[in-house]
C-alpha cells in the first residue's frame, strides 16, 4: 500500500489558514506537537475528487522562508523537507488574504517559485468585497502560474473547487522558479500583480479603521478592555451556574443508582466514594471552563485580542515585557500548559522566559473548581452596588491579586534572573470579523475534551490511589476513619508544616494529590469528607459545601484561596515548563518562587482576616 | 523628522531607515510587513493614557503595532 500523501496549508499569519483547515477537515482533526519542539501541529484529512485521502496539516503562520521566530524556522524546514521526523508535503495550498494582495503575495511568489504542486487560495473574498475591493482571479493565476482559487472558509464556498485544483496542480510541473529574488523586488512584483487584480476599489469608510478608533483609544481603549474582562468573570460565574447544577444532578443520581444495584462493599465505596465522589467533583466544572473558553475564542477569533495586546503593551513594558506576553498570559488563564506553548511566539528569549515563569500566575481554569466551591461555601450571595455581586467580586479579586503577582514576578524576574536587553513588540492588527460558529465549536470540543481527558485520566487514577490510602487501614469503633488511614497520616506530617498559615489537616490532605493537578483538591476534599460520613448510618449524604462550612472559619477558607492564587501545584505545568527550557533549572526554580510566594499569601490572609475579626 | 514625531493621520514616506539601531530579528520582521524604505506610512494611533508607547502604524493595507524605538530609527517625510 502507497503511504498516505501530503498536503500543506501555508501563508502569511491573519490569512485566515485555521478557518480554511476546519473547513476541509471538519472537527476530526489530530493536535500533537513537532517532534522536538513544541509547536502545534495540526493535521487533518481532505479527500481528492478522485477519492483518495490525503493528510492535511496546517503550518504555522510565517512571512517568508526566512525564520524569525521558532514557529516560522517549523514552516521553513517543513516546506523544504528539512525537517527531521516529518515527511515533506508533497503538495502545497498557499493562503492569501484577498483583502491584502500587496502584502500576501511576497510569501505566495516564493512558495511558488519551489516548484512543488501548488494551489493558491484566494481566501476571505467576502470581507475584502466589504471593504469595496473588486478582484479578478484570473489575472493572479496568469501572474502566478498556478490556479487561484476564490474560497470563502467560513461559508465553505470554493471547496470542491480547491480540491479539484490541487488533484490538477500534482500533474503539472512547473519546475523551480526564480528563488533568488530579493525581498524588495518580490514586494515590487507583488504591488504590481495586486493593482493588475483589483479592478475597482471604493474607498469605503472601513468599519475596521472606525472600530480601532474606539478600542484604541488612548483613554477609552482600556477602560473598554477592563470592562470586557470583568464581564467575562461575572458571566462565567452566573451562566455556567445552570449547567453546573445540571451535571451534579446526574452525578448524584449515577450514585444513588450506584449504591442501589452494587451489593455494599469494597466495590460500591470505591466506586460511590472514589470514583463519582472524585471525577465527579471536577466535571461539574466543565460548564465553566467551556464559556471561559468561549470568550478567549471570540475573542481571537474577532480580531479583538490584538487590540488587547497592544493597549496591554504599556504595562507589560513597565515590568520588562512586551504586548505580546498578554496572549500567552490570557490564555494561561483557561491553562497554563497551551499558555506556555503559546510564548514561542515571543521572539526574545529572555522575554519568553519571563513569560514562562510567570504563566502559572495566571488563573487557570483548574483554579476554577476550588475557587467557585469555596466561594459557594463562605460568600453570601449577595450583590454589593447595581448588578454586581459579591461572589463575583471575590473572584475577580482573586484573578487580579495573580495578575499583580505576575507584574511584580515580571519586574522582580527581569531586573535579576532573567535580566537582558529590553524587548520590542511589533505586531500586526488583524481585520475584525465576526467569530464563526463552527470554528468556535471545533476550538471549545478540542478544549473540553483535553480537560476530559485529563479528568478521565490523571484525577482518576489520583483519586482512586487517594481513596485508598483513605480507607486503609480500617478504622476500629470510636476511631474516625481519616485519622487512622495513611493518607491521614502523610497529612499530619504536612499540617505541621502548614498549620501557621491556617491549613487543617483536611486542607494539607487536599494539598497531596493536588500537586497532581489543582482541580483535585476539591475531589479529594470530597473524597475525604465522603469517607469520613460513609460509615455513618444516619448521615445524609451532605453536599461539599455545607462540609466545609462546618469544618472550615472564613479566615481559613480565604488563606486556601489565597495559596492557590500562587501554589504551582500542577505536574503537567512543570512537565512543560521543562520541555520548553530544556533543563530542570528553571522548572525549579518556578516551583520554589511560587511555593514561597503561595506560603507567605496564605499565611498573611489568615492573620490578617483573624485579625479582622472575620469568622 | 523621524516617524515617531509624525501627526496622526498624516501621510508620510519612509527616506531612511538606521536598521543598526534596531535588533537584527526586529529589522527582518518589520521588512517582513512591509515596514523599509520607500514605504507609505501613517500613524493612526499613539500610546495609551497620555503615553507615546505602542504606535499602531497604517502601511498597505495593514494596521501595524510598532514601539516608539522602532519609529524613532526611521526618517520620513510628509507626502
Amino acid at each position: 500500500m502507497n503511504r498516505q500523501r501530503k498536503v500543506a496549508l501555508v501563508g502569511n499569519p491573519n490569512a485566515g489558514k485555521s478557518a480554511l483547515f476546519n473547513a476541509l477537515t471538519g472537527a476530526r482533526q489530530k493536535i500533537a506537537n513537532y517532534p522536538g519542539v513544541t509547536v502545534e501541529r495540526k493535521a487533518g484529512r481532505m479527500v481528492l475528487p478522485s477519492g483518495e485521502p490525503m493528510e492535511l496539516t496546517d503550518l504555522p503562520g510565517a512571512y517568508g522562508l526566512d525564520p524569525t521566530s521558532p514557529d516560522e524556522e517549523v514552516t521553513s524546514k517543513v516546506i523544504r523537507g528539512e525537517f527531521v521526523g516529518e515527511a515533506q508535503p508533497d503538495a502545497l495550498i498557499v493562503v492569501i488574504d484577498a483583502s491584502n494582495l500587496e502584502q500576501h503575495l511576497v510569501f505566495a511568489q516564493e512558495i511558488i517559485a519551489l516548484g512543488k504542486p501548488t494551489v493558491v487560495a484566494l481566501n476571505m473574498l467576502d470581507l475584502a468585497e466589504r471593504d469595496g475591493l473588486v478582484l479578478d482571479p484570473a489575472v493572479l493565476e496568469q501572474e502566478l502560474g498556478v490556479q487561484v482559487v476564490p474560497t470563502v472558509a467560513v461559508r465553505r464556498r470554493g471547496l470542491a473547487e480547491l480540491a479539484e485544483a490541487l488533484a490538477a496542480a500534482e500533474t503539472r510541473h512547473p519546475g523551480p522558479g526564480q528563488t533568488d529574488l530579493s525581498l524588495t523586488e518580490r514586494r515590487f512584483a507583488a504591488h504590481a500583480m495586486a493593482s493588475a487584480a483589483i479592478l475597482s476599489e471604493s474607498q469605503r469608510h472601513r468599519l475596521h479603521a472606525r472600530l480601532d478608533r474606539m478600542l484604541l483609544h488612548p483613554w477609552l481603549g482600556p477602560i473598554v478592555l477592563l470592562a470586557l474582562l470583568f464581564v467575562i468573570f461575572q458571566a462565567v460565574f452566573a451562566w455556567a451556574t445552570p449547567f453546573s447544577d445540571a451535571l451534579e444532578a446526574g452525578v448524584g443520581a449515577l450514585s444513588g443508582l450506584a449504591s442501589a444495584t452494587i451489593p455494599a462493599g469494597f466495590v460500591q465505596d470505591l466506586i460511590v466514594q472514589g470514583l463519582l465522589a472524585g471525577v465527579g467533583a471536577v466535571v461539574v466544572f466543565l460548564p465553566l471552563i467551556v464559556i471561559l473558553f468561549a470568550f478567549i475564542l471570540a475573542m481571537e477569533q474577532s480580531g479583538y485580542m490584538a487590540r488587547a495586546a497592544f493597549l496591554m503593551d504599556r504595562m507589560m513594558a513597565g515590568v520588562g515585557l512586551s504586548g505580546r506576553s498578554f496572549i500567552p498570559l490570557l490564555s494561561s488563564f483557561a491553562c497554563a500548559i497551551p499558555g506556555i506553548m503559546a510564548t514561542r511566539s515571543i521572539p526574545d528569549p529572555k522575554d519568553r522566559l519571563t513569560t514562562i515563569l510567570i504563566a502559572p500566575l495566571m488563573t487557570c481554569s483548574a483554579r476554577l473548581p476550588v475557587y467557585a466551591v469555596i466561594i459557594a461555601a463562605f460568600i453570601p450571595q449577595r450583590t454589593v452596588g447595581a448588578g454586581i455581586g459579591l461572589q463575583g467580586l471575590v473572584l475577580f479579586a482573586l484573578y487580579g491579586s495573580g495578575v499583580i503577582g505576575a507584574l511584580i514576578a515580571a519586574l522582580v524576574l527581569r531586573r535579576s534572573f532573567t535580566k537582558g536587553a529590553a524587548s520590542g513588540f511589533i505586531m500586526e492588527m488583524p481585520k475584525y470579523q465576526l467569530p464563526n460558529l463552527k470554528d468556535m465549536a471545533i476550538g471549545l470540543w478540542q478544549r473540553a475534551w483535553i480537560f476530559l481527558r485529563r479528568a478521565g485520566t490523571i484525577i482518576f487514577m489520583v483519586t482512586i490511589v487517594l481513596w485508598l490510602l483513605l480507607s486503609f487501614p480500617k478504622a476500629g469503633p470510636g476511631e474516625s476513619q481519616v485519622d487512622v488511614s495513611i493518607a491521614g497520616r502523610l497529612a499530619n506530617g504536612l499540617a505541621v508544616v502548614v498549620e501557621p498559615i491556617g491549613f487543617n489537616r483536611d486542607m494539607a490532605l487536599a494539598l497531596i494529590p493536588a500537586m497532581a493537578a489543582r482541580e483535585v483538591a476539591v475531589s479529594s476534599l470530597a473524597t475525604t469528607y465522603a469517607v469520613d460520613t460513609g460509615d455513618d448510618e444516619d448521615a445524609e449524604a451532605v453536599a461539599l459545601g455545607d462540609q466545609l462550612k462546618a469544618r472550615w472559619t472564613l479566615p481559613m477558607a480565604l488563606a486556601f484561596l489565597a495559596w492557590f492564587v500562587f501554589a504551582p501545584q500542577c505536574l503537567s505545568t512543570i512537565a512543560v515548563a521543562r520541555r520548553e527550557t530544556n533543563g530542570w533549572k528553571w522548572p525549579a526554580f518556578m516551583l520554589a518562587y511560587l511555593f514561597a510566594l503561595a506560603y507567605l499569601a496564605a499565611g498573611a490572609t489568615f492573620w490578617i482576616a483573624r485579625a479582622m475579626g472575620l469568622s | 523628522m523621524t516617524l515617531d514625531h509624525l501627526p496622526l493621520g498624516t501621510q508620510a514616506r519612509i527616506i531612511a531607515v538606521d536598521w543598526s539601531r534596531l535588533v537584527a530579528e526586529e529589522g527582518a520582521r518589520l521588512r517582513a510587513l512591509g515596514i523599509d524604505e520607500g514605504a507609505k506610512i501613517a500613524v493612526a494611533h499613539r500610546g495609551v493614557f497620555g503615553g507615546s508607547d505602542p504606535l499602531a502604524v497604517v502601511v498597505g493595507r495593514m494596521t501595524v503595532a510598532v514601539r516608539r524605538v522602532h519609529a524613532a530609527a526611521m526618517d520620513v517625510e510628509a507626502l
